[in-house]
């Protein structure tokens, strides 16, 4: 039991004069999954066969080697801060709080490093 | 982890049952009202208990029939009322799954029987009545008053204030602090030990706005916070809920943007 009042309980540790910058990147990254994302797609479906040959030579083309990048770190991004706000929203016990947030942020580095190297090593690799 | 079950000591049992009166008004008068219990001095379980009252021989709003049950049946029965006009915020509660004030919701607006709790996720102190010690202090928190650098003007004068910067203020000046918002928001059930929820945030925007105020950066830096402030995901509750029809989710959306803009 602690006999803390209730306003300084409420205080608790200060405003940590961050979260903006959060809640902007969530909403810029949004909207620039909308083109992103339907360009995707829609090329994925435009498609005559999805055979390897067609696939990598489509990825290669600069265009598309630098709008999957930027589909990639928009995506990787727009998840990281998201999922970081469900486990803040539900997950309470402090450590396991805190090793969530740890593991998400590392898993989400690695999504971001193995997509973009994806791209950049079918795009650099000789056309067969 | 979240908590998807009540505890065991909070699951409501099924209660006691008061039948209807001998001689009723009218055919069809008499309604069921279901109503939460809870006694903290026996340490049993909450219950739900039912009252057949008769409409006929009562006011409108179910504050007047809560205050016939407590005159009438069961003098038992606790809540908190005052103003019995809307405009106190004493009787707020969940009435019908909603959180709202019973003195100003009729009955009759009400379908089948009318099933009455405390206010959702706060302690419960007794029957319908909630602990809102929490709230108040982040209600404190916010520093609701005037913060000034220019000198006061003499006592014979105002802080003058044009009609258009009093219009910024009249809506959210009107809050009555019934906490129906902050206990509708599933946000503010999570994490209202550092969410402050839509009622401070209303009331906190309320002297952002306010032009007489020159306190506004400390006061965006106190907000700035991402459990303070960012806990709210515009789920909108709080304006469904708001029983004197203000708009906290609008306010607390232009203080996002309000920060947002001070850094670009």
């Amino acid at each position: 039991m602690s006999l803390k009042s209730p306003l300084g309980r409420v205080l608790g540790l200060g405003s940590s004069g961050t979260g903006t910058e959060h809640w902007v990147g969530q909403r810029l990254s949004a909207i620039a999954l909308v083109p992103l994302t339907l360009w995707f797609l829609l090329s994925l479906l435009a498609f005559p066969a999805l055979d390897f040959y067609a696939v990598t030579a489509w990825v290669a083309a600069p265009l598309h080697a630098v709008l999957l990048v930027l589909l990639v770190i928009a995506l990787v991004y727009h998840s990281s801060l998201g999922t970081q706000v469900v486990v803040e929203d539900y997950v309470h016990a402090p450590g396991p709080r805190t090793l969530m947030l740890i593991i998400l942020r590392l898993v989400h580095i690695a999504l971001a490093v193995a997509g973009i190297l994806a791209v950049f090593l079918i795009a650099t690799r000789a056309p067969l | 982890m979240a908590e998807f079950r009540l505890p065991a000591k909070s699951r409501v049992a099924k209660g006691k049952t008061h039948g209807a009166p001998g001689n009723v008004s009218a055919p069809g008068k008499v309604r069921q009202f279901q109503i939460y219990r809870y006694d903290p001095d026996t340490g049993e379980n909450p219950r739900l208990d039912t009252y057949a009252v008769d409409t006929g021989r009562c006011g409108p709003m179910v504050l007047d029939v809560l205050i016939k049950i407590k005159n009438e049946i069961d003098s038992t029965l606790t809540f908190r009322r005052s103003c019995r006009e809307g405009i106190c915020g004493s009787c707020a509660m969940n009435i019908d799954g909603v959180n709202t004030l019973a003195c100003i919701q009729a009955v009759a607006d009400i379908q089948g029987d009318v099933r009455i709790y405390p206010l959702p996720h706060l302690p419960v102190v007794k029957d319908l009545v909630p602990d809102l010690t929490n709230f108040y202090a982040q209600y404190a928190s916010i520093k609701p008053w005037l913060q000034t650098r220019t000198p006061p003007p003499p006592p014979d004068r105002e802080r003058l204030q044009s009609k258009e910067d009093q219009e910024l203020i009249n809506s959210p000046s009107a809050c009555i602090l019934c906490a129906c918002c902050s206990t509708s928001c599933p946000s503010y059930w999570w994490n209202s030990d550092r969410y402050l929820g839509p009622a401070a945030l209303l009331a906190a925007y309320r002297w952002l706005v306010d032009t007489r105020d020159e306190a506004t950066g400390s006061r965006l830096d106190d907000l700035e916070d991402p459990f303070r402030l960012y806990r709210c995901h515009t789920i909108m509750n709080c304006t469904n809920a708001c029983p004197k029809d203000l708009n906290p989710a609008k306010a607390i959306a232009a203080t996002k943007r309000l920060l947002a803009e001070r850094r670009l």
